[in-house]
Order: C-alpha cells, then structure tokens, then sequence
C-alpha cells in the first residue's frame, strides 16, 4: 500500500520537474523554425543578373524527376528580345506539388543551375489543381534577387555548370 | 452584432449561431489515430510536444473512427486498403473532414502503379491536400490551420448537401462493392 503511494509520488515528481521548466513547444504559425540550409522546400526558377532566365527549356529536369512532376514546353527565343541566353527558352514550365517528391534530382540536372528548390513549405492546397504552379509562379521576383549564385552551390562549393559561366 | 451598437458596451457578444457553431467544430476537431505510412511519423511528430497539436484543440488521437472528426490520410493508400480507409471514414459521425497528408495520398505521387490509389478523393471527399514528402510538421498543421479556415466559411446544412455519398461504381474500389456498403 506505502509502497503503491509512493510510486504515485514519484511519477509525479517528474510532473512537479517539468512544471518549472521552460516549454520546448514550438508556437508554430507565430514563431516559424528555421529551415536547414540545405532543405528542399518548393521550386524557384532563377535568373541572370541581367534579368533574363536562367532557364532554357532543355527538359532535363522533366527527364530526370523520378515522380513526373515537371512539364516543359520550350519555345524559340525572339532574337531581338530574347528571354533567356541562347536560342530557346521554357514556354510552358508547370511542377505539380503534390506529385514532387522534393528530392532535388532537376536540381542536379538542371545545365544553367536555373532551378533550385527553396525552403518554402507550407504547400496545402483545398483542390488538386490549384497544386499546378505555373511558370509565373515559380520564377523568382526581381526584388527577390536577380543572378545571385543559387545558395544550394554556395553551400556546395560547386562551381556553376558551363552554360551559366557564359559571359553575357 | 447590431444590438451592441444599439445597447453600448454591455460586455454582451451576438453572433450567428453559425458562427458558434463552426467555432466549436474547429476548436475540438479530433483526428483518427491512423497512419499508414512515412507520413504518420511526421504526424506523430506533429502531435509531439514540439509542435504541439492540441494548441488548436486536437488533444488527442481518437483510435475509434466512431469518435473522430478528422481523417487524417497520412501515407499511401493500396488498393486493398481502398475499402478499409471507406469503411473507417463511413463509420465517422457527421459531420467529417478529410485532410490527404503527403503527396501519395494526395495524388499516388511517386508511386505512379496499379497497386497504389492515385489520389484518396477517388475513395473519400478530400477538404486539404497537404503536399510534401513526407511534409514537415508545421506543413501538416498548416493545412489543418487551412482547413479550419474553410470550415469557418462552411453552412450549418451545408454538409449534408455537399457530401452526398461517393458513388461506388465511379470509385476504384468499385470491386470491393460488398465491402463498401454503408454503415449508417
């Protein structure tokens, strides 16, 4: 009987510790925990310093996403105003969030380093068709940086792939 | 909210019933204690004490779909899991929410074959698809921080009216017709 109560006690005990200590809760949608550095969170297409896409419609990254995510029309670029370096640009560049794995393999693909997955998260969707993201709105912002060095190859140490080194 | 204009500042609060209502099923929406897949260890993470799910009134797990008010699809759904997954939500009370956690049960994502399920809303209606894989907790509870928005917005009768059963026959669990009669 001595013996049961004072097992009840002790279980308590370590109730009374955590009483006074700090709360490890996150909370969440106030307080947002920072994401690894190298975390792969939702796509950006990327861009030259100079404002024109990185991305050249090579469908690399269509072929090597083992989930089928990627659609890539490419297009004939104007040469008098020409969206991206060299001859062809992405017309139609669709990822569909809910098939992507976020496993990074179109990164790796990827020749001109144009696509790198960001760390946005939050991705729910009330229909299955709103998961689309369209060209438009994946490509990043101006005000969000045009031509910085993707951070995933900062992180890396690796040296941009031939076609981004092109002096434009 | 016209008679606190009227009557001053009596500490009194008038609000649709609708608004009380929907207040209540988004403050106490219990989920099913029901994983099957990677995902369900994002969401045990997601119940954990770092994130910390009964913050937005989800105390606990139900194991019993008779007490539950949300399905969470966390995994990928084989086809002979269809019928159970039916089965289980049937057996929930109204009125019931579906959240497809993960890209598998969103859409089979990877796994683009016969024996997974492309997509859970061909077996139940499906309120939030929640992409990752596998997402991250605060993905999850985002989503359900989502869903609650649009049950906000939701009718008192709205439910009935919108969630009349799923045809079996149009399901891909057609086959297993035995097993999907409703329970009621």
């Amino acid at each position: 009987m001595l013996k049961g109560t004072m097992a009840y006690f002790k279980g308590l005990k370590t109730t009374a510790k955590y009483l006074f200590k700090k709360p490890v809760t996150i909370q969440y949608p106030d307080v947002k925990r920072p994401v690894r550095e190298r975390f792969r969170g939702r796509h950006e297409l990327k861009r030259f310093a100079n404002g024109l896409e990185r991305c050249i419609g090579c469908s690399l990254c269509a072929a090597a996403c083992p989930a089928d995510a990627i659609y890539v029309v490419p297009g004939q670029n104007d040469p008098a105003k020409p969206l991206s370096p060299g001859e062809r640009h992405a017309a139609v560049y669709e990822i569909n969030m809910l098939r992507c794995i976020f496993c990074g393999y179109c990164e790796d693909a990827c020749p001109t380093n144009a696509i790198v997955l960001e760390h946005q998260y939050e991705l729910s969707f009330y229909d299955r068709r709103s998961s689309i993201y369209t060209k438009d709105m994946l490509l990043v912002q101006p005000e969000d940086g045009y031509g910085e060095v993707p951070p995933v190859l900062e992180q890396t140490g690796r040296q941009l792939n031939p076609p981004a080194q092109i002096d434009l | 909210m016209g008679l606190e204009e009227k009557a001053g500042d009596l500490g009194i609060v008038t609000t649709t019933l609708e608004g009380v209502v929907n207040w209540g099923r988004t403050n106490a929406m219990w989920p099913m204690l029901f994983g099957l897949a990677c995902c369900a260890i994002e969401m045990m993470a997601a119940q954990a004490s770092n994130y910390d799910m009964s913050r937005f009134g989800m105390e606990l797990m139900r194991a019993s779909p008779r007490q539950a008010d949300l399905m969470i699809v966390a995994g990928r759904v084989s086809r002979k899991m269809a019928p159970v997954l039916r089965r289980l939500y049937d057996q929930m009370p109204e009125p019931k929410w579906v959240i497809a956690m993960g890209d598998c049960a969103s859409c089979g994502g990877v796994y683009n074959n016969y024996a997974v399920v492309q997509g859970v809303d061909e077996v139940v209606p499906v309120d939030v698809y929640v992409a990752g894989c596998p997402p991250r907790p605060e993905a999850l509870i985002d989503g359900i921080l989502q869903l609650h928005q649009k049950v906000r917005g939701e009718k008192i009768d709205q439910r009935s009216a919108d969630r009349s059963p799923i045809r079996v026959d149009e399901t891909v669990a057609g086959h297993h017709r035995g097993a999907l009669k409703p329970l009621g």
